[in-house]
C-alpha cells in the first residue's frame, strides 16, 4: 500500500483562514483512493526530519504571529532549502508564501525569510482582500479562491502560479498570482485553495507518488462533482459583468 | 440643545419616515448619516442627554445576548433605557437609535443607554459616547474578509478603549486576548470568568487563536480550555497568568435541558441551554456591579429572561419541532454543534452559508469548524442551502459526512416538516436569519401551501 507523509508546519501559529482544510482535502483525496495518509503536526520550536517527509504544508498567520514563527524558521532554512531543491513537495499559502521569500517588510519591521525563492514583500496599508480567479498553465480547470493580504510580493524571474483574471494577485497591479518552483506552489489563495480546486490537489499529489513511487505512478480520477460545482460557482459569477459591476458599486457606497 | 442637533434630529426623523413609507428596508442606519452630515457632533450630543450611565458592549460574540440582558435589568429596577437593534451596531446605526428616540423637541428621556458597538465602529464611537463602561465579552476570527486578521481587531479595540480612560473595562479574564487588551489599555477595569470546566469536547474547536504570551512571546500553558483560546492560562515564562475574576459563576449544573449556578451568593436557575449563555450571564452581572445598578432584583430577572432573543427560535410547523439558530464564526458554530450533539433524537438539519458583505465575503472560516462531529448527529438527512451551499456541502464531504444540496430553503423545511424525523434543524449564517424567521412563522401559521 502506497502512504504519504503530510508536514503541517507550525499549525499552533500559522492557523488562519481555514487553511487546515488543505490538510483534510490532501488526506481525504488519498484515502479515496486507498492509499494511506499520516499527518505530522510540527509545533512552534519542534524538531523538523524533512526525510521522512513527502508534503509540507505552511500556512498563513497575522504579522504578528508571522514575526514568531520567523524565529523558528532560521534553525529549519537549510534543511527546508535541500527538500525543496531535492524535489519535496510544498504547498505555501499567504503567510507562507512570503515567508519562502527573502524578506517581508512591514511598517514597523522587516522579517525574513527562508530564502528558498527569490521574492520580496513590502507591506501596505491598504489589504487586498476579495474573491479570486486565475487560470494556470498548469491545468484546464480555472482556480478559485479568496485572497486577504497587505503584502505586495515581486516575484522577480519566478515563474507565477497563474494569471489573474479576477481579483488582485501577487501586487494589485502585475496581473499575475503566485510562484511555482519545482515541486512547490506558493499563493496568497485561501478558500481553502484545494478542496474547490481538486485538480491543484491531485497535482501535488501525483508528483509527492512520483517521486516516492517513481515516475509511472499516477492517480485514479474521483467523480469530484460538488467539487467542480464550487469551483464552477465562482468562475461563474465573476464571468457576469453585471455581477461584478454591481459588486463595485455595492464596494464603493 | 443646539440648533443645528434639533435640525440634525428633525431631518433624520423625515429621512426615516420617508423610508418607512416607500417600504425601503428598516431603515435603522440612513437617518443617523443624515444627522451626522448635518451635525457632526450630534452623538455627543445625544449621549450628553441620558441622564445616568452608559455603556457599551463589544466583541466578538454574545454581545445581543449580553445587551438585552442588561437593558432588562435596568428596566427592572424602574430605569428608561435607550437600546440599539441588532445590525445597527456601527456609527451611524447608533446615532439613529439615539435620535429617532427623541421626543418632538428633540429631547432623549433616557436614564441609561446600553449600545452595542461593532469592533471596527469602537474606534469613532467611544470618543463620542464617552460610556461609564465599557464591556469586552471575547475576542475571536469573525468577518476576516472585513477585519483582515485577530490582531487588527484587537489594535481596534485598544485604540479605541485607550481614547476613553475614565471609562471601565468590563472583560472576561479567561480570554487571554480580552485580558491582555484591558492590561495594555491602563484602564480601570473589572474581570469575570469561570474556573470550572464545562464546555464539552465538542464545543471546543481544535482552531484558535494563537496563545503566545503577548509579553514575552511564549506558548503559554492551559490548565485546562472552555472553547477557543479561553481557559485557565499562565505563561511559564514571565509572570503573565489568568487573574482571579472579580465575578464567577459556582457549581454549574444541568438541569433537564437548562443551567443552574451560584452567582455572587444567590442561586440561579437560568433558563439557559447553552454554557455560553452562563458566560453572558456573568458578563452582564459584572457590568451591573460596576455600573452600581440593575442588579437588585437580578434572580428574578434572569430566571425568567429569554435568551433565544430571535436567534434561538423554535417553531411548529407540520407537527414537526422546528429550531432556528444563527451560526456566523467559527466559535458560534462550533457551540451549536455541541448544542445539536446533546439532543439525542433522530433529526434533520440543513444549514444555509451565504456569503454577502454583512455575513463576510470569505467563507473559509467553515473550515475552522469541526464539522466531523455531525457524523454521530443521528442525523437521517443533512441539506445545504444558500449561496454557497456547495462549499458547506464540501465542508461535510470532506468529512465523510452525506448530505444534499437545496435552492429552494422553503421547500426543505416543508418536505422535512412532514416527512422527516419531526425535529429539524435549521442553522443560517447572518444574512439569512431574518428571512427565515419570517418564512419559518409564515409556515408555522399554516401558510405551507402556495
Amino acid at each position: 500500500m502506497m502512504r504519504l507523509t503530510i508536514g503541517h508546519l507550525y499549525p499552533d501559529l500559522l492557523n488562519l483562514y481555514g487553511d487546515r482544510g488543505n490538510i483534510q482535502c490532501f488526506c481525504k483525496r488519498l484515502e479515496w483512493r486507498g492509499i494511506e495518509a499520516e499527518v505530522v503536526p510540527f509545533l512552534s520550536g519542534d524538531e523538523i526530519d524533512f526525510s521522512r517527509l513527502d508534503i509540507v504544508l505552511l500556512g498563513g498567520g497575522s504579522d504578528r504571529e508571522q514575526e514568531l514563527v520567523c524565529g523558528f524558521l532560521q534553525n529549519i532554512k537549510e534543511d527546508f532549502k535541500d527538500y525543496v531543491e531535492s524535489g519535496g513537495v510544498v504547498l505555501a499559502v499567504c503567510g507562507g508564501y512570503q515567508l519562502l521569500g527573502k524578506y517581508y517588510k512591514t511598517d514597523k519591521k522587516t522579517i525574513y525569510g527562508l530564502d528558498i525563492l527569490d521574492i520580496t514583500t513590502d507591506w501596505k496599508p491598504e489589504r487586498l482582500i476579495r474573491d479570486i480567479v486565475l487560470d494556470s498553465p498548469l491545468f484546464d480547470r480555472p482556480v478559485v479562491g479568496f485572497e486577504n493580504h497587505g503584502g505586495r510580493t515581486d516575484i522577480g524571474s519566478h515563474t507565477p502560479f497563474g494569471k489573474v483574471t479576477y481579483g488582485f494577485g501577487n501586487t494589485g497591479d502585475s496581473g499575475y498570482e503566485g510562484v511555482v518552483y519545482k515541486n512547490v506552489i506558493a499563493t496568497y489563495l485561501h478558500g481553502p485553495l484545494l478542496p474547490k480546486n481538486p485538480h491543484v490537489c491531485d497535482y501535488l499529489l501525483e508528483r509527492a507518488l512520483q517521486k516516492k513511487y517513481g515516475e509511472e505512478t499516477s492517480l485514479e480520477p474521483l467523480p469530484d462533482e460538488m467539487e467542480k460545482k464550487a469551483n464552477s460557482y465562482i468562475t461563474d459569477r465573476y464571468n457576469d459583468r453585471k455581477y461584478i459591476l454591481k459588486e463595485t458599486i455595492k464596494r464603493h457606497t | 440643545m443646539r440648533l443645528r442637533s434639533r435640525i440634525a434630529i428633525r431631518f433624520a426623523k423625515i429621512t426615516s419616515g420617508l423610508i418607512r413609507l416607500m417600504k425601503r428596508g428598516s431603515g435603522v442606519t440612513l437617518p443617523g448619516y443624515v444627522a451626522r452630515r448635518i451635525d457632526p457632533g450630534i452623538l455627543r450630543e445625544m449621549a450628553g442627554q441620558v441622564r445616568e450611565k452608559t455603556i457599551v458592549t463589544m466583541g466578538t460574540n454574545g454581545k445581543t445576548t449580553t445587551n438585552a440582558i442588561l437593558c432588562r435589568a435596568l428596566e427592572t429596577e424602574g430605569k428608561k433605557v435607550i437600546i440599539n437593534r441588532t445590525g445597527a451596531n456601527m456609527l451611524n446605526g447608533i446615532i439613529s437609535a439615539f435620535v429617532l428616540a427623541t421626543d418632538r423637541r428633540g429631547r432623549l428621556d433616557a436614564d441609561y443607554a446600553c449600545i452595542e458597538v461593532d469592533e471596527i465602529s469602537s474606534v469613532g464611537v467611544l470618543p463620542e459616547l464617552r460610556p461609564d463602561c465599557a464591556l469586552l465579552t471575547n475576542i475571536s476570527r469573525d468577518q476576516l474578509d472585513r477585519f483582515g486578521e485577530v490582531d487588527i481587531t484587537y489594535n481596534k479595540l485598544l485604540t479605541a478603549v485607550r481614547s476613553v480612560p475614565d471609562t471601565t473595562l468590563i472583560i472576561n479574564c479567561d480570554d487571554i486576548l480580552s485580558y491582555s487588551l484591558a492590561e495594555e489599555s491602563g484602564n480601570r477595569f473589572s474581570a469575570y470568568g469561570i474556573s470550572e470546566q464545562i464546555f464539552d469536547d465538542i464545543s471546543r474547536s481544535e482552531i484558535r487563536e494563537s496563545i503566545f504570551c503577548r509579553k514575552c512571546g511564549k506558548k503559554l500553558e492551559y490548565d485546562f480550555f472552555h472553547y477557543g483560546q479561553l481557559g485557565i492560562y499562565h505563561c511559564p515564562n514571565c509572570e503573565f497568568a489568568r487573574p482571579e475574576p472579580d465575578f464567577t459563576a459556582n457549581n454549574i449544573e444541568m438541569k433537564g435541558e437548562v443551567y443552574s449556578f451560584e452567582l455572587d451568593g444567590m442561586q440561579i436557575d437560568s433558563t439557559a441551554r447553552t454554557p455560553y449563555n452562563i458566560y453572558n450571564t456573568l458578563s452582564a452581572y459584572t457590568a451591573l456591579k460596576a455600573l452600581g445598578a440593575g442588579y437588585t432584583k437580578f434572580k428574578e430577572m434572569i430566571e425568567a429572561f429569554d435568551y433565544g432573543n430571535n436567534r434561538e427560535s423554535i417553531f411548529m410547523i407540520d407537527g414537526a419541532r422546528v429550531q432556528l439558530h444563527l451560526a456566523k464564526n467559527p466559535i458560534g458554530f462550533q457551540q451549536k454543534i455541541s448544542l445539536v450533539l446533546k439532543d439525542e433524537a433522530p433529526k434533520d438539519i440543513i444549514i444555509q452559508i451565504n456569503d454577502t458583505a454583512q455575513d463576510g465575503r470569505d467563507i473559509s472560516w467553515l473550515w475552522d469548524v469541526d464539522f466531523q462531529y455531525l457524523a454521530d448527529s443521528s442525523a437521517r438527512r443533512i441539506i445545504t442551502a444558500g449561496t454557497r451551499r456547495y462549499d458547506m456541502g464540501l465542508r461535510l464531504k470532506y468529512e465523510d459526512v452525506p448530505c444534499e444540496t437545496t435552492t429552494d430553503l422553503r421547500a426543505s423545511v416543508i418536505d422535512c416538516a412532514r416527512t422527516g424525523t419531526k425535529n429539524l434543524y435549521v442553522i443560517v449564517n447572518y444574512s439569512g436569519l431574518y428571512r427565515t424567521n419570517h418564512m419559518l412563522s409564515e409556515l408555522e401559521k399554516g401558510v405551507t401551501d402556495q
